[in-house]
């Protein structure tokens, strides 16, 4: 299988990187599922490499459940993942949150 | 395409016809043919497994993607054809809408269509074949698989492509746009998704030639891949075409994570899965897309089409049920899926495959 990383390094800057005048990143957040993100933006670990990519429109997962973290797998509808669904916080998380915010 | 072989009455006088077009009795051809189509849609008990029809208007179909060799490419356009074609759409397509279980229909604004199309494919109770793949088919199965699902992925996406200048300028358009450049590897060849089915097929030591099996795939797939030629050709249609991507990316991401299990079972190479791993993350961003803005976007902009955007989706969950109880029947029983068992002669097996794969990855047999 072709190493995302390195047909990157490869094929030098991708497509949507050298347009010229790209538009700014927009991040629709899908009902019940992922984040769907178009436009100018990377994605990188938090020592600052690209996190293999190979489209320009990516669905980022936001339930948790994928296989392919950062992005999503569809995973989210076997969970019945609800985006609306408020869970109450633990007692004892909530505390901690209280007394660390003094 | 090659030339299949024929199925039957209808089948052997279209493919005549179509091989000896201005030829000697040619006028005489077309009113027998005309008249063999009538009577065998009149007499069929079973539209969608009928071979002979189901081959014919692939055929047919198949004067507007690759030709058919030795046929002039003019007669994708012979209007005696499209006549013929026409009759045997009308029936194919009452058929669909007979048997095609629809639900109620949503409002027509994008988030409810989404909504609706999201719960009938989770409603949606047929078992699949996908499970089987992953845990129990044997790489002979694997392979008769990989035939069945060519004769659509050695040319996916095109037949939805036919409905990018039928939808009006807008939402939906774009959303189509941007599915199907991400479908034709986002301008790299290599990252074709058919190209990569290709790659998939060549793994399991089978031919990657477009239509070199289809003499060995049942009617049923065959119809499978008509609807979309259908929906996709006739503009009144696009409303359905655009139901069927949307259901078709909703149906994949999770199916095709069990396919990719199915052959890392028996030792396939990642360059083998990669269609299937590249399936389960396009295809996850593909059906928000094509939900939201195809499905959902056309809806809004031209609400008359909304029952048909949720029949094209209903066809989708149908046919492929109908196609994983006819597999699965067959698997379980031992049997072959194919019209004909798949003749391993010795020119590139599945173990042959394996045998190299495993070598490649530093496995000593």
């Amino acid at each position: 299988m072709p190493d995302p990383a390195t047909e990157v390094e490869a094929a030098g800057l991708q497509a949507w990187e050298t347009r010229e005048g790209s538009a700014p990143a927009s991040i629709v957040a899908c009902p019940n599922g992922p984040l769907l993100v178009r436009g100018d933006f990377e994605i990188v670990t938090p020592d600052g490499v690209p996190v293999p990519r190979d489209r320009e429109t990516v669905a980022l997962c936001r339930c948790g459940g994928s296989a392919i973290k950062p992005y999503c797998d569809g995973t989210h509808k076997l969970m019945k993942f609800d985006t609306t669904r408020r869970r109450p916080v633990p007692e004892p998380a909530r505390r901690a949150a209280e007394e660390a915010a003094g | 395409m090659k030339i299949p072989a024929p199925r039957g009455r209808v089948s052997a006088t279209l493919l005549d016809l179509l091989q000896n077009r201005g030829g000697a009795g040619h006028a005489n051809a077309y009113g027998s043919l005309n008249l063999l189509v009538d009577e065998a849609l009149a007499g069929t008990p079973d539209l969608l497994r009928d071979e002979d029809l189901q081959l014919a208007l692939f055929c047919l179909y198949e004067l507007h993607y690759s030709g058919l060799d030795g046929v002039e490419d003019a007669a994708e356009w012979d209007p005696e054809l499209i006549r013929v074609r026409a009759r045997m759409e009308a029936a194919f397509e009452d058929v669909l809408r007979a048997v095609v279980p629809v639900p109620a229909l949503p409002a027509p604004e994008s988030e409810a269509v989404a909504e609706s199309l999201f719960r009938l494919a989770a409603d949606d109770k047929s078992p699949g074949a996908s499970r089987f793949v992953a845990g129990k088919a044997s790489v002979e199965q694997l392979q008769e698989f990989l035939i069945l699902r060519s004769v659509y992925q050695l040319k996916e996406a095109d037949p939805h492509s036919w409905a990018i200048p039928r939808l009006p300028v807008g939402r939906a358009k774009a959303a189509l746009v941007e599915i199907q450049a991400d479908e034709y590897g986002g301008g790299r060849v290599e990252r074709m998704h058919s190209k990569l089915f290709g790659t998939t097929m060549e793994g399991l030591g089978l031919d990657s030639g477009y239509g070199y099996y289809i003499d060995l795939v049942p009617a049923l797939t065959l119809a499978s891949s008509n609807a979309m030629s259908l929906f996709g050709l006739n503009r009144r249609l696009r409303g359905a075409i655009a139901g069927h991507l949307a259901a078709f990316e909703m149906t994949s991401s999770i199916p095709n994570s069990f396919y990719a299990r199915g052959f890392r079972r028996h030792g396939f190479s990642d360059e083998v899965t990669y269609y299937f791993d590249e399936h389960v993350e396009a295809d996850a961003v593909h059906e928000q897309i094509a939900a939201r803005d195809l499905a959902g976007g056309l809806a809004e902009a031209e609400p008359d089409l909304l029952a048909d955007i949720i029949f094209g989706a209903a066809t989708v969950l149908a046919i492929d049920a109908m196609l994983a109880e006819d597999q699965l029947t067959a698997w379980q029983a031992g049997e072959t899926a194919l019209l004909t068992p798949l003749a391993n002669d010795g020119g590139g097996t599945a173990g042959a495959a394996l045998a190299a794969t495993a070598m490649a990855g530093g496995v000593t047999p």
